[in-house]
């Protein structure tokens, strides 16, 4: 398990870093949000990120990709992180491409894995439909029509689906709303008939959305998987997505933490700095300490997607370790980067109000901390 | 060249031949081999383990050869590490010589004491204690006054110390005192060495709240202990004190690791599964009926795992740098308070039954636990308050200003 970032991963890193603090400060995603634009995204950056193979990152080469690993798409999202970046990296390459290798079959692969990384193709993942995450528990049906399904439900806090080419839409084709059988994945045209995606603006002013299926049919080319059997492998995708998303959350908590540092040691009260404090600077040590773990945890994930000979069961435990981890440890620092700038962290011109926006929707997504203990007890018998 | 492959072959055949049986089960409190001059050995096959262990150096893998220990490098140590865990030996040795005052000694001591002092270590024919803490100074351990005044060629030393882990079953003392009063109490600090079967020094444990007593007060009355004792330079102490409390320290954060070859400061749990003796204990079977209980024990393991993580990840970093560093603190702070959250679900865990003191209607392993539970209070305190950790991570690695610059002046 390499804990510790290896020469390419390490450089890799540092030019994603150079990247977004050029291209992609915390400024980006206040013009975007002051602008109400459209996208919700900067297509010039977006084209950038594709020029450097971002896309391509963990797409094996046989797909057009570069093979870089799991290790590289972290280290590439930590930095993401770091300037809370908003583009398709998550919806279309951490979790688009991912579902497409893990579920798709020879065709789809070939078919669609070239044009994510080209830049050609945006996903969207369509799960959830309720206000808590639970992947189980759909109530979207796919019915058998001449020629392919037809699908009817509605999804909510939809990635990035006003701006999708493609929707990976989970439905049931049999079994009870909660189980875990009877569950297929589809791909739907985002144009096609009967499908209404309504764009929600959310706190972090990231893209979101509602979808409707209004008996929209797709061809049955369109399954992407096993049809009834996808729940296994979803899951795998769903993993991988959760440490993707901790590796994020990683870099943005990195930067909400050396903000607090920076303000500790010039802010001036009863005339000392207010960083000799030792109310402050327990809290801030404490901080540190939890930050180091989370290090530790991200780069334990990562490595355990990048080893051939990780089980999906170890996979799902190191996976739910990490989204909780990160989740309850990003809720402490976004809120202590409020409470340690003071007055100044409440001013939607300071940026740390961006983090503590981004880290509840961070800590919802794919399951929230709570979600995820409770995984891991399930996972580890208990 | 050997090659590392090869070297795990020979380790692997090695041990299989001369790891006695007894010696792969997991550790029992009784069995624990201190050394020394009085050593003790409950199990005979411990004697031999150890005697094995040492004639190779293996008590200490990574020291010099020339001073006994086993002159392997970090590849090397990390095969030996990993085949004792494969078949899970037990350590043939556990001693603050080779935790603490070995590592620092090999750095600041001088040739002659490193011959003299550090192949009596690798083979447990001394037992060393620590003269650190005093009446009026814990946390502030600088400010200790045990006093060692310079008489021809001999140190006249009176004082007294206390917490010293014992201090009435040591050989020898690793000790701190003061040898001068007139500068800044970091200046003024000597690290000194001497045998504890010196005139003049008593010894007197302390009752603890768990109903053992491994510390001791410690008292010398013009002790005399030969001026060529002192390590490194005088009045610079200090330096190595800080040194050798990082050692203690990344010792004490393997508390928070619950693995046999970690020395957990006396709380050898023999009830390992938190989620395992909960489950038993209320006649659960799929699924941990208590769902508070549940939630703790999940966040507990997932805490503890990434610490575990983090320690590894600390090794293989300071492959490259020099030894422990201030992320030590972090690590002990961590480890103990994982450490005390372990024995607090434990408690929990197994509910009344966890509270017996003494006799009848309990067995020996919830006795035990409660004595560990209360134990276990002091990881937070000994090798530096949990404060202090946090005090020495704001300042050396967050690079905080100095609080105590003030207090100091």
């Amino acid at each position: 398990m390499a804990l510790v970032l290896g020469e390419d991963q390490q450089l890799l890193k540092d030019s994603a870093k150079s990247f977004c603090e050029q291209i992609a400060p915390v400024s980006l995603l206040r013009k975007l949000r002051d602008s109400k634009d459209e996208l919700g995204y900067d297509q010039a950056v977006w084209t950038q990120m594709i020029e450097l193979g971002w896309a391509g990152m963990a797409v094996p080469e046989s797909y057009g990709g570069f093979d870089f690993g799991h290790g590289g798409l972290g280290v590439v999202l930590e930095e993401t992180g770091r300037t809370l970046l908003s583009s398709p990296l998550i919806s279309t390459v951490l979790i688009g491409a991912t579902a497409i290798l893990e579920l798709g079959n020879e065709t789809q692969k070939q078919q669609l894995l070239p044009q994510i990384v080209a830049g050609e193709l945006l996903t969207a993942l369509a799960l959830d439909e309720h206000t808590t995450h639970r992947p189980s528990r759909v109530a979207t049906t796919a019915t058998k029509v001449e020629g392919g399904y037809s699908l009817r439900g509605s999804k909510t806090f939809v990635l990035d689906g006003h701006i999708a080419n493609k929707l990976i839409t989970v439905a049931r084709t049999s079994g009870e709303t909660v189980s875990e059988q009877g569950l297929s994945v589809f791909l739907v045209d985002a144009a096609a008939e009967g499908v209404s995606i309504q764009r929600t603006i959310m706190v972090d002013s990231r893209n979101s959305s509602n979808v409707q299926f209004s008996d929209v049919v797709v061809p049955s080319e369109a399954l992407l998987g096993d049809l009834d059997g996808a729940f296994k492998s979803l899951s795998k995708v769903l993993d991988i997505a959760r440490i993707g998303v901790a590796a994020e959350m990683l870099g943005s908590m990195q930067a909400v933490f050396e903000s607090i540092l920076v303000y500790l040691k010039q802010r001036e009260q009863f005339g000392v700095l207010i960083g000799s404090f030792q109310g402050l600077q327990h809290r801030a040590a404490e901080m540190y300490s939890e930050i180091e773990l989370c290090k530790s945890v991200v780069r334990a994930a990562l490595s355990a997607l990048d080893d051939p000979e990780k089980s999906s069961q170890e996979i799902a435990v190191i996976a739910s370790m990490a989204k909780a981890k990160l989740s309850e440890v990003f809720f402490l620092v976004s809120n202590e980067g409020i409470q340690m700038h003071g007055g100044i962290g409440m001013t939607d011109e300071f940026d740390v109000g961006f983090y503590i926006k981004r880290a509840r929707v961070a800590q919802q997504f794919l399951g929230d901390a709570a979600f995820h203990r409770d995984r891991y007890a399930s996972l580890n018998g208990f | 060249m050997q090659s590392l492959q090869d070297f795990r072959e020979e380790t692997r055949s090695w041990l299989e031949q001369n790891c006695p049986d007894s010696m792969r089960t997991a550790m029992v409190q009784e069995e624990v081999v201190w050394g020394g001059r009085n050593a003790e050995f409950t199990n005979p096959d411990s004697k031999i383990w150890l005697e094995r262990l040492a004639q190779k150096g293996w008590t200490c893998p990574t020291w010099p050869a020339e001073y006994g220990g086993g002159g392997l490098d970090k590849d090397q140590a990390i095969i030996l590490r990993e085949e004792l865990v494969r078949i899970n030996a037990r350590p043939g040795l556990t001693s603050f010589g080779i935790s603490m005052l070995g590592p620092v000694l090999l750095e600041y001591g001088s040739h002659e004491q490193k011959l003299e002092h550090i192949p009596k270590i690798v083979r447990g024919e001394i037992r060393w204690c620590q003269g650190y803490s005093e009446p009026g100074s814990g946390s502030d351990l600088a400010s200790l006054a045990t006093k060692a005044e310079l008489q021809g060629d001999t140190y006249l030393i009176n004082g007294s110390k206390v917490w010293t882990s014992y201090a009435d079953k040591a050989d020898w003392i690793f000790c701190l005192v003061r040898t001068d009063f007139e500068v800044p109490k970091h200046s003024g600090i000597s690290f000194i060495l001497f045998d504890m079967a010196s005139e003049g020094i008593s010894t007197k444990p302390i009752q603890l709240i768990s109903g053992s007593s491994p510390f001791c007060e410690t008292f010398f009355d013009d002790v005399k202990v030969p001026a060529s004792n002192l390590v490194g330079r005088l009045n610079e102490g200090w330096t190595i004190a800080k040194r050798l409390l990082q050692h203690e320290r990344t010792m004490i954060s393997g508390f928070g690791l619950s693995s046999g070859q970690s020395d957990n400061g006396g709380t050898t749990s023999t009830i390992s599964s938190l989620e395992g003796t909960a489950m038993s204990y209320r006649g659960d079977s799929a699924k941990l009926s208590d769902p508070v209980l549940r939630d703790q024990i999940a966040q507990f393991k997932i805490d503890s795992d990434a610490f575990a993580y983090t320690s590894t990840r600390s090794i293989e970093e300071s492959k490259q740098g020099q030894g422990p560093n201030a992320t030590s603190s972090m690590l002990k702070n961590y480890g103990c308070e994982l450490n005390k959250r372990r024995y607090e679900l434990m408690l929990q865990a197994i509910g009344s039954q966890g509270l017996g003191w003494e006799g009848e209607g309990f067995n020996d392993e919830e006795l035990q636990l409660t004595r560990e539970w209360l134990r276990s209070k002091a990881n937070s305190i000994e090798g530096g308050t949990s404060e202090v950790q946090l005090n020495v991570i704001a300042k050396r690695v967050l690079g905080l200003p100095d609080i105590l610059s003030m207090a100091q002046k």
